[in-house]
């Protein structure tokens, strides 16, 4: 049914930390590797080798610069995947309720036997989560990497998302953001974690934590000055006698 | 957004074979049993190509059938089933004028209703965008509504009431494209509220999470080759599809040959205008690239 659940046991969801991602583009990769194995169709390419290269990707890195006046740019590496949206309007636009959000842990699926390839859940998401494959003709999604998560032949420390496991430099956080005790739900609160869009009104389940202020920018701290001020302050020996001559002429 | 040929025709072919059984329906006319075959078959055919060549728009087309399940919550599940539910009452109507020789007038009056519904979900397949600003109007309803209304009156030889129903359009079709233009900086969302940014400065895209050519999301989505030419297009399609018409028809007198010409220069500028209807509208999605 392409009804939404009118609440969700769990918010299974990511946090992601602009703060420390690094930009590396291996979230991108260990999804597109886990993604393209698993269930479905697998995540195709379009001339991949050649000059022009397309393909699905459930998960891409945009990197931004934010600059205030006066002040230095700043960069920031701004991951992005479906996030699965507590009122998700891709799901109500589907015509074949191949797309639904499950009551069990509010994960947004498309169910791809169903999905007829009409393309409208990929117009009604703001963020550009959704991708149709090209040579399947099925629309594609981040699923959570539910069958990593629930999966129980694999590694303890295996079951997260794909993306929150390869992470090097700890930028993802996977956890239920509806239970209060969760790692996730304190990081949120403690870190101002923040909608993307929230004037769309699709109450996303994922959310970022905002770059931490810089300290270290501030305009009236001038690193290179004393270095460059004209001073012989110190100077003794050979170049303190000069000095003294020279300032006698 | 992507104006793809297939949508194109469904949204403007459906329109006007759904218009023309509005009028077939409320207003038969006292017409000859084969002049009556004429018009119901060009009014079954114009909506059914239309609904065949939205066929061609899926990657799954096989299995389309599914999208009547979704009626509940879904506008594109709605308009598959009213619009099959109204071919299958005009059919009904169309056989039983033309082999009976005289129309029912309650059938008619149903098979109307309906075609009109068919219409507004039609359009509210788009309206219901929230993502795509230029769309997420009553006036997008609104113009579809008209575009059906007098294209149709024009087919069935309306001509009086087809010449105000164009004036009306028209005054619609300028009054959206006013909207239309500042709906997206109304819409609140800016590349600063996409990122969540907004606090910390200007935000500008430095990298875009991709190489090589556009990816689907900007194919798709930030469709920019109509824009260039957006204004030459508008006043073209508007000439051929409201203004030409509109003179052409208070000027002569709109018989046979002139009113099939004025058919076909409105189809044209229907054309026209669906197409800008989808180059010209913007995707939020646009933001996170820097692009509109």
């Amino acid at each position: 049914m392409t009804t939404l659940p009118t609440a969700t046991q769990k918010k299974l969801g990511l946090v992601i930390d602009l703060d420390t991602c690094v930009g590396c583009h291996a979230c991108v990769i260990s999804c597109k590797e886990w993604n393209t194995g698993s269930y479905g169709a697998p995540l195709s390419d379009q001339d991949p080798y050649g000059a022009d290269p397309v393909g699905t990707f459930l998960n891409r890195v945009h990197t931004f610069e934010v600059k205030a006046e006066n002040t230095p740019a700043q960069v920031v590496h701004f991951p992005k995947s479906c996030l699965h949206c507590e009122d998700a309007p891709c799901v109500t636009v589907c015509p074949t309720g191949a797309s639904y959000k499950r009551e069990e842990d509010g994960i947004v699926l498309v169910n791809e036997s169903d999905c007829i390839g009409c393309g409208l859940c990929a117009w009604a998401c703001p963020y550009g989560a959704r991708e149709m494959d090209q040579a399947e003709g099925v629309m594609k999604k981040c699923t959570l990497c539910v069958d990593r998560i629930y999966n129980e032949n694999i590694p303890i420390e295996d079951q997260v998302p794909s993306c929150v496991r390869t992470c090097p430099a700890g930028a993802r956080h996977f956890g239920d953001l509806a239970d209060p005790t969760s790692g996730v739900f304190k990081l949120v609160e403690e870190r101002g974690g923040m909608d993307l869009m929230p004037e769309q009104g699709t109450k996303p389940v994922n959310k970022y934590l905002p770059p931490r202020p810089k300290t270290d920018t501030a305009p009236e701290l001038d690193v290179l000055g004393p270095l460059l001020a004209e001073s012989t302050d110190g100077a003794g020996g050979f170049f303190g006698w000069l000095d003294r001559t020279l300032e006698k002429l | 957004m992507h104006p793809a040929k297939s949508i194109i025709l469904f949204t403007a072919l459906s329109g006007l074979g759904f218009g023309l059984m509005i009028w077939l329906g409320i207003v038969p006319g006292d017409k000859g049993t084969w002049v009556a075959a004429v018009f119901c078959l060009m009014a079954l055919a114009l909506s059914g190509i239309g609904l065949l060549s939205s066929l061609f728009h899926l990657g799954h087309p096989e299995r389309a059938v599914k999208a009547l399940s979704q009626w509940r919550s879904s506008w594109l599940s709605r308009e598959g089933v009213v619009a099959i539910a109204t071919m299958v009452v005009f059919t009904l109507y169309a056989a039983i004028w033309v082999l009976g020789g005289t129309p029912v007038a309650l059938l008619g009056w149903l098979a109307a209703a309906l075609a009109a519904v068919t219409v507004y979900c039609t359009a509210m397949i788009y309206t219901q965008m929230k993502t795509v600003p230029r769309w997420n109007s009553p006036l997008t309803p609104a113009l579809f509504l008209l575009f059906a209304l007098a294209g149709g009156a024009l087919l069935a030889g309306k001509v009086t009431i087809s010449l105000w129903l164009l004036a009306a359009l028209g005054a619609v079709q300028i009054v959206q494209w006013m909207q239309g233009d500042k709906a997206l900086g109304d819409s609140g969302s800016t590349m600063e509220t996409a990122t969540g940014l907004g606090n910390l400065g200007t935000v500008r895209l430095l990298e875009s999470p991709h190489t090589g050519g556009p990816n689907y999301l900007l194919t798709e989505m930030v469709y920019k080759i109509g824009r260039k030419h957006a204004q030459k297009l508008r006043i073209i399609g508007f000439a051929l599809a409201i203004g030409l018409p509109v003179l052409l028809g208070l000027v002569f007198e709109v018989k046979h040959m002139l009113a099939g010409i004025i058919v076909l220069m409105h189809l044209a500028g229907l054309l026209t205008l669906r197409w800008l209807f989808f180059a010209e509208a913007e995707h939020v999605v646009g933001l996170y690239y820097g692009k509109r």
